[in-house]
């Protein structure tokens, strides 16, 4: 619930106002005193970019390592000179990771945690968000505190007592002890919130008037209208539930049940670390994310959207 | 934020006719529908543990058996506990050089991909955003690849350069600056998405009014721009603040607390004594402490917003 995705809401939604206030005095830019500018911008243009491309080269660098490094052979991985071009490539380690660590297990596992968790997630964050925007009654303006409230005492702070209802409800070792807990996000519930406060009441009224029930108006006619939140939470969701470390360290015991973060960190936590099939490993569970990055990327990379959100 | 939406409930004393009566029902049911399964989600996962875990700190639980009331020992023993201090000093050191770190690297990036004057914007966003992409436990591996103290990038770099290798892994506060960078890199995509949509969102008629005043390009930084983008650099610090405070994975991954235990930080602390070592009811004593600190971090920081605004 309280995951390391969650940001306290009033927060954001400051941000989010002096982001529309702002939006309100921009009005249209004058087209006098451009030239100026112009200049100035010809002039500083290529120093900028080259700057621009050097912090990117700096970005890059550590994970272009990486993954040049994973085409490796093992015994070519710690040869001086090290080169940046594999010498010898190969697969070697990528097979060893899906083969002798039982990585396809995991790897279904993981999928299955993120995608069932993200569909919930997505559904009753909708249903929540909604309710908060447009009721407004004791009960939702409590709620919507409560949601307030876990944002300032994440799962990382009370992990055994966690543990202890988990093991209480019978969910310990099984991927239901991780899906479960997940389902509620205060951002999840935020941002649809933030959503639904902007569309007009109006048409709720109206569908009101033509004797729509209100569940009936949610699911008709709010819930399809949300469609670009409901992508953006869709792959925020994916990703902290794929990046997940904390719940299934303290949920799962049983390897067969281990997702890909933990499996990975008990490559990398032994004593004499396998760096080929940690390697091939890590970039394996790199690959679904950047697959569905580049899809959606759309969706993520829309600073409208994200203006409203935590991390 | 007004949500005022729904009629109100009608007014004492008024005759209720049985269509308001049904209509009454209908937004307080309505709403209930909706929001029951996260209500149940929230009194589960987070009231039941979060009293548990109060209840825990003033006991000697140790994972099986009766709750055995011990009062305020815990705490005694905690603050006369010198591993403990040191997780929290180190996390604190790590929070202060991470965040100023995560600000500036997220506002540079995302102050040059909006400047018109650069080029291949699109492309040097994506590159900067492929990160946020990266789990904290690969995150931690990548960056104990590159700074391997015997087969590392990095120390590979500084010996063909001349240099003597770099102890990254045997010294603390080496280990720490590693830690530093990665969440650095880390942490820099999603934030400069927010100040990318902050910086777009500041008029830029007032850029060019400052200009004509005179100012240069630095001046306008400092007086127009940081002023209009506060809410977005205070929502930024708070929760780069909270999340460094309990950093957990990535350092599991990177360093493991070492050398020894130095860089242990406190989430790490807690779950070493909580499950490790299952002094259940200490490691709470401990979570209370983290969790008070967290809660004042928040309000310190919301008092300032206020006060600047």
């Amino acid at each position: 619930m309280a995951t390391a995705a969650n940001l306290p809401p009033v927060i954001a939604e400051e941000a989010a106002l002096g982001a529309e206030k702002a939006e309100d005095a921009k009005g249209k830019p004058g087209k006098s005193g451009n030239r100026g500018n112009r200049e100035g911008r010809a002039r500083l243009s290529v120093p900028l970019t080259v700057l621009m491309w050097v912090i990117a080269a700096i970005y890059a660098l550590p994970l272009l390592w990486f993954l040049l490094s994973s085409f490796k052979p093992g015994s070519e991985l710690f040869s001086y000179p090290l080169s940046m071009i594999p010498r010898e490539w190969t697969f070697q380690g990528f097979v060893d990771a899906w083969e002798r660590v039982d990585f396809a297990q995991y790897f279904l596992n993981t999928a299955t945690v993120a995608v069932v968790t993200t569909v919930l997630t997505v559904f009753f964050s909708a249903c929540t968000g909604y309710a908060l925007a447009k009721y407004n009654n004791k009960g939702t303006r409590l709620f919507f505190v409560c949601i307030l409230a876990t944002t300032m005492l994440p799962t990382e702070v009370i992990l055994n007592p966690t543990f202890s209802v988990i093991r209480d409800l019978g969910l310990y070792n099984s991927l239901a002890g991780i899906i479960v807990p997940s389902v509620l996000t205060a951002t999840g519930v935020f941002m649809f919130r933030q959503f639904f406060l902007t569309v007009p009441d109006d048409l709720l009224h109206s569908a009101r008037i033509d004797g729509a029930s209100e569940l009936a108006i949610f699911f008709r006619i709010m819930l399809p209208l949300s469609r670009p939140i409901l992508f953006t939470l869709a792959i925020f969701s994916f990703q902290w539930r794929w990046n997940d470390y904390i719940w299934p360290l303290i949920v799962l015991n049983d390897p067969k049940w281990y997702t890909l973060q933990v499996a990975l960190r008990s490559i990398v936590g032994a004593e004499n670390i396998d760096w080929p099939v940690l390697l091939g490993a890590s970039v394996i569970s790199i690959l679904p994310l950047v697959l569905v990055f580049f899809v959606f990327q759309k969706y993520v990379l829309n600073a409208d959207v994200s203006a409203g959100l935590k991390d | 934020m007004s949500t005022a939406v729904a009629p109100g409930p009608p007014q004492a004393g008024a005759v209720r006719s049985k269509s308001q009566q049904k209509r009454r029902n209908r937004y307080v049911i309505a709403p209930l529908v909706l929001i029951g399964v996260n209500v149940v989600l929230f009194l589960v996962f987070f009231v039941w543990p979060g009293a548990l875990g109060l209840l825990y700190s003033f006991t000697d639980y140790r994972g099986v058996g009766k709750l055995n009331f011990i009062g305020l020992a815990n705490f005694q023993k905690l603050f006369a506990d010198s591993t403990f201090y040191a997780a929290l000093s180190r996390t604190f050191v790590y929070t202060i050089l991470s965040v100023p770190l995560i600000y500036v690297c997220s506002l540079g990036v995302a102050a040059l991909l909006v400047s018109k004057a650069v080029r291949g914007r699109t492309a040097a966003k994506i590159v900067i955003f492929l990160p946020w992409l990266i789990s904290p436990i690969v995150v931690g591996v990548i960056w104990k690849w590159m700074f391997g103290q015997d087969f590392g990038f990095v120390n590979f770099v500084i010996a063909t350069l001349g240099g003597s290798p770099v102890p990254w892994s045997s010294n603390g506060n080496l280990a720490l600056a590693v830690v530093i960078f990665a969440s650095a890199w880390g942490g820099t995509a999603f934030n400069m998405l927010l100040f990318i949509a902050a910086l777009k969102n500041i008029p830029e008629a007032l850029l060019e009014a400052a200009e004509l005043d005179g100012a240069n390009a630095w001046q306008r930084f400092l007086n127009v721009t940081l002023p209009g983008i506060a809410p977005t650099s205070f929502m930024v610090i708070l929760l780069s603040t909270i999340h460094a405070m309990k950093e957990f994975a990535m350092i599991q991954a990177l360093t493991n607390g070492g050398p020894g235990t130095e860089n242990t930080l406190i989430v790490q602390y807690i779950y070493k004594t909580g499950f490790e070592q299952s002094k259940v009811g200490y490691a709470s004593a401990a979570s209370m402490v983290l969790m008070v600190v967290l809660l004042a971090i928040a309000l310190i920081q919301l008092r300032f917003n206020r006060k600047k605004a």
